[in-house]
């Protein structure tokens, strides 16, 4: 006989509900029991049951995978072995074991927020996420973004609106949020409903006074260098 | 109108009956009193010029009408690469390295028409300096088991009656009609064969996932993305020999009940991309992919997609994006490919080597193939052999066969009397193996076990010339290339290992260096979201373990014991070996080198670059690198 | 092509083949999921992704032009900017790289002021690099304009481009 905490008080005999889609599993030595289909994150949001911190997650548009701060420990095989996975795409699953507060958990977040800061030192929630796992000064070289290249602005203009004004462009560390050919300003494509600034984690999109977003100015000028080279060649040639 | 071609030209063959047929008719057809002239015609050839050695044969044999005297044809690669362009004559087969254009005349009259050998064209022994003659030989070839490479040296790969010829396409005949698919599994299975690729996953039991996965709609693709820096196997095989990986994915996808296959080939290789598609076209020509194969009722065709210039796209889920058109970021792979994979079909994704093992499985069985390799790793390997070592190429050997046999007996040792400091293996995923370790039974798990791996099978032996440290940051310079930027384990943390290399080569380490870089080598492979950024700290973590007082040496002492790191080492020019002949100052860019002539020159450090040029061109040693 | 090619020879070039791109864009209608083959013929015909080609299969192939901008940037194979008359790839595979083949690299921002990506201002070299071109036993391997070279040091590399203006 497993509980199953609604709202976090109530507890409700899983007996008593019928042709429930049930999925039984603990969660930090606590048993769970959600309707399945679900993730590990969504079951953890919805019961309250832990506190799993995750920054490129937003309920509105499908999970991505991309921060991995989400990540937990698994063990499928009733304890002797655990897998680290990330819980915002990891669905849940009969009899599986998930601790979210490991010491290598614990550990690998305080190292993906340190590797953040170092990226973002002056955005306020990579600060607050730093303070509550004890991260100081980054042990590297630190740059000055905002844009922490989660995604969920693409994923909400792409699934929401169905509009794809923007997108993650480039590849590796000079991967940044562009419109094509690397415009900072929108064009019709964008019809300025603002939901990329709604989802974003760390503001580092922003509405304009024009009624479009200012997208991220990403402090690697790489599409910079070359966007200006197309663009002198193109005036050069006009000109 | 090329389907009315097709009709109109009329090759097909409808059923194993005529393909037997067609097998003994190019036998019979054989004159086998002709003497074979084979030009090894792989990119690693091409690119010393066997091109030009081709046409000088096709065009004096044109000249002088010796067409009946001479079986003459462009093959694959023949895996002895940096002794190209390499031409074997049989049936004896005399062979000779690095041919060029004006030696053909001589081969022809001398050897072909007369027997006799070219000696200056002889492959020397560098251990016991002796003149080999046959290719049989040539300790680098005689001491492999080629059961894969070998039919490269053979084979017109663009001509595929040839193929026909040397048994090609009979696996196919067996598969379909004396097996059954769960008898192709089981056979697969039993013989123990694992994934080339780098995971070395059972690929038995990869097929079974695919054959009982829910769907009528599946597909084969075939990983000819061969991304490894170093490893050139997959090229050689498709340039080679294309037929033997598509008999395999023919089989396998009647194992699975696939339609459709894909070969995904990167880029950078456009020969074997063309000779991939000869080969399809032909397929479909002879009706070994079209509807009704050999009318046993089975459909399949196969599509090629070129890479785009991207390492990633090597790992299954990029790659599958690829093919779907999108960029080649990886998804985490909590569902299988066999359940869910291109187009969320079940996908069976197999290296291209390990579709060129089917057909040989399934011909000679499984119990044959078992008996070769060792417990865990059964069959043979190919290996490129390349880096500081004297017979540089491909290599392929059972699996058991130790390091130092690989390096030593068929590598032939380090060039230029050097001493061994490592051998690489398993590409920017695997790790650095020193020298206490070279009589590691090479396979799978022994690999594994000392902190490398397998991977593509790429082996790149290094000496004491070179530079731990610098290889270090080498590969993970490679792999934040590479990376796709969506994770921030990956994107972050290699950016932040690479800034700390570069200052420890560049004399600004510091000693707190090494545990920050082992502590982002867990981040790596706890939080990365895929094969690559998980893998990717191994080079950083094998030669910590194994070279730890080179990464010292940069640090504390800031020096470079081998001599590679620019800004930690110096060139000085020897008065007592300098002769004054100026040929250095002349070859220095930056002016930096200054004497009179016939006395002895110097060196300005403060305006020395240190790119090494005076270094490569003294001709008596008199200048020195420290 | 012996002509200069620079940006007013190429646009005139690509008006006039006009027609050409249209059909060959045409022929990928209904196949979306091959962008990158139809990527892969223009960039090999062009030598380079102009903008209203892009434009042109956003809209024909239906797929959002931010999409096929983040496919052109994602993959090294794809250029947006034209390249030079020849290009120069030096391989920087492992087994080139221990021989050194970051030398050739750093010879080519000597003497043409290159770096890996970039084109000189008189259009005459693009220096690309790439990560193992598979002719490892011959390293280090360098390409100009299709034709391999193989055991190149400085002092060779200097020779071959001679050949090239």
């Amino acid at each position: 006989m497993t509980k199953y905490w609604v709202d976090g008080e109530k507890t409700i005999d899983i007996n008593e509900a019928d042709d429930v889609n049930s999925v039984c599993f603990t969660v930090d030595d606590k048993d769970v029991v959600v309707s399945g289909g679900q993730t590990i994150l969504e079951a953890v949001q919805r019961t309250g049951i832990a506190n799993i911190p995750a920054l490129c997650y937003h309920p509105a548009v499908r999970p991505y995978g991309a921060c991995r701060l989400c990540t937990v420990e698994v063990s499928e095989d009733g304890g002797k072995n655990f897998k680290f996975v990330a819980s915002c795409l990891y669905p849940v699953k009969e009899g599986m074991i998930v601790k979210t507060s490991t010491e290598k958990v614990k550990k690998l977040r305080k190292g993906i927020i340190e590797l953040l800061l170092a990226r973002c030192p002056n955005t306020k929630i990579i600060q607050e996420l730093a303070e509550e796992y004890g991260v100081e000064k980054p042990r590297f070289s630190v740059g000055d973004q905002d844009c922490i290249l989660c995604g969920l602005c693409v994923r909400a203009c792409q699934e929401i609106i169905g509009k794809s004004a923007i997108s993650l462009v480039n590849r590796g560390i000079y991967k940044e949020v562009a419109a094509p050919f690397y415009a900072y300003e929108l064009g019709e494509e964008c019809i300025g409903c603002g939901d990329c600034v709604f989802v974003c984690p760390t503001g580092a999109i922003t509405m304009g006074d024009n009624g479009k977003p200012v997208l991220p100015r990403v402090k690697i000028p790489y599409a910079e260098i070359g966007a200006m080279k197309s663009e002198e060649k193109l005036l050069a040639s006009q000109g | 109108m090329v389907e009315q071609v097709r009709k109109l030209l009329d090759k097909k063959l409808k059923n194993t009956g005529e393909l037997e047929k067609l097998r003994q008719a190019v036998l019979d057809k054989r004159d086998t009193s002709r003497i074979t002239v084979s030009v090894c015609g792989g990119t690693g050839c091409r690119a010393s010029g066997a091109e030009a050695v081709v046409e000088a044969f096709a065009e004096e044999i044109e000249k002088r009408e010796l067409q009946v005297k001479i079986d003459f044809k462009e093959t694959g690669c023949h895996g002895f690469c940096e002794r190209g362009p390499i031409v074997v004559i049989g049936p004896k087969k005399i062979f000779y390295q690095h041919v060029q254009p004006e030696d053909v005349q001589e081969i022809i009259n001398e050897t072909v028409l007369q027997g006799k050998v070219v000696k200056r064209l002889l492959y020397i022994d560098p251990a016991t300096s002796e003149e080999i003659t046959y290719e049989s030989d040539v300790p680098f070839y005689n001491k492999q088991t080629r059961l894969i490479l070998g039919a490269n040296g053979e084979i017109d790969p663009t001509d595929i009656e040839q193929y026909i010829a040397a048994g090609g396409y009979s696996a196919l005949s067996k598969a379909l009609f004396q097996l059954n698919p769960d008898k192709i599994v089981n056979e697969i299975t039993s013989a123990g064969l694992r994934g080339r690729g780098g995971g070395g996953f059972p690929t038995g039991r990869k097929w079974q996932s695919c054959r009982t996965a829910k769907g009528d709609v599946k597909y084969v693709l075939c990983n000819a993305d061969e991304g490894d820096p170093g490893a050139y196997q997959d090229r050689s095989i498709l340039e080679g020999n294309p037929h033997s990986v598509i008999e395999g994915m023919i089989i396998g996808a009647y194992a699975i009940g696939a339609s459709q296959g894909f070969i995904y080939v990167r880029n950078e290789y456009p020969l074997a991309v063309e000779h991939a598609r000869i080969a399809l076209e032909q397929a479909i020509d002879y009706g070994f992919l079209g509807e009704n194969i050999l009318d046993s009722g089975f459909n399949f065709k196969i599509t090629i997609n070129k890479g785009g210039g991207a390492f990633v796209c090597g790992e299954s889920s990029a790659l599958i994006a690829s093919l779907e058109g999108k960029i080649g970021e990886p998804k985490s792979k909590y569902t299988h490919m066999s359940e869910k994979g291109l187009w969320e079909r079940p996908s069976l994704l197999n290296n291209v080597k390990t579709w060129a093992n089917v057909p040989l499985i399934i011909n000679k069985g499984a119990d044959w193939y078992s008996k070769i390799g060792t417990a865990g790793s059964k069959g043979t390997m190919i290996f490129s052999l390349v880096g500081k070592i004297n017979n540089s190429g491909l290599v392929e050997v059972p699996m058991g066969i130790t390091l130092r046999e690989m390096i030593y007996d068929i590598g032939g040792g380090i060039p230029n009397g050097k001493k061994f400091k490592a051998v690489q293996t398993g590409g920017p995923s695997g790790g650095c193996i020193p020298e206490q370790f070279l009589d590691t039974h090479v396979d799978f798990d022994e690999l594994t076990k000392i902190g490398s791996m397998m991977g593509s099978g790429g082996m790149i032996v290094m000496d004491e010339d070179t530079c731990m440290v610098d290889v270090a940051r080498y590969f993970i310079n490679f792999l934040k290339g590479e990376s796709c930027g969506k994770c921030v384990p990956c994107r972050e943390g290699l950016a932040k290992m690479s800034d700390i290399l570069d200052r420890i080569t560049h004399g600004e380490g510091k000693p707190e260096d090494l545990d920050t870089m082992m502590d982002l080598a867990e981040i790596l492979s706890a939080g990365a979201l895929c094969a690559l950024g998980r893998t990717a700290a191994n080079p950083v973590i094998s030669t910590l373990k194994y070279f730890k007082d080179e990464y010292m040496a940069h640090i504390n002492d800031k020096k470079c014991p081998a001599g590679v790191c620019r800004e930690l080492i110096q060139y000085s020019i020897d008065p007592e070996k300098c002769t004054g002949c100026g040929v250095c100052a002349r070859a220095c860019s930056m002016n930096a080198i200054s004497g009179e002539k016939k006395e002895p020159h110097v060196i300005n450090q403060n305006m020395c670059i240190k790119c090494g040029v005076c270094y490569d061109s003294c001709k008596f040693g008199a200048i020195t690198k420290q | 092509m012996d002509t200069e090619l620079d940006f007013d020879t190429i646009r005139t070039i690509i008006e006039n083949n006009a027609g050409k791109i249209e059909s060959l864009i045409d022929s990928y209608v209904d196949k979306k999921e091959q962008l990158i083959s139809l990527l892969q013929d223009i960039q090999s015909e062009y030598n380079y992704i102009p903008q209203d080609v892009l434009i042109k299969i956003s809209q024909k192939l239906d797929i959002p032009l931010s999409q096929v901008f983040s496919v052109v940037t994602f993959f090294q194979a794809f250029s947006l900017k034209p390249r030079g008359r020849h290009t120069i790839t030096v391989c920087l595979g492992t087994a080139c790289h221990v021989k050194g083949g970051q030398r050739l690299v750093d010879k080519m921002e000597r003497d043409f002021g290159l770096k890996p990506g970039e084109t000189t201002d008189d259009d005459r070299f693009t220096l690309e690099t790439a990560n193992c071109l598979g002719c490892c036993a011959l390293g280090p391997v360098v390409v100009v304009d299709g034709k391999y070279e193989s055991q190149v040091n400085p002092e060779k590399l200097g020779k071959v481009l001679k050949n090239y203006e």
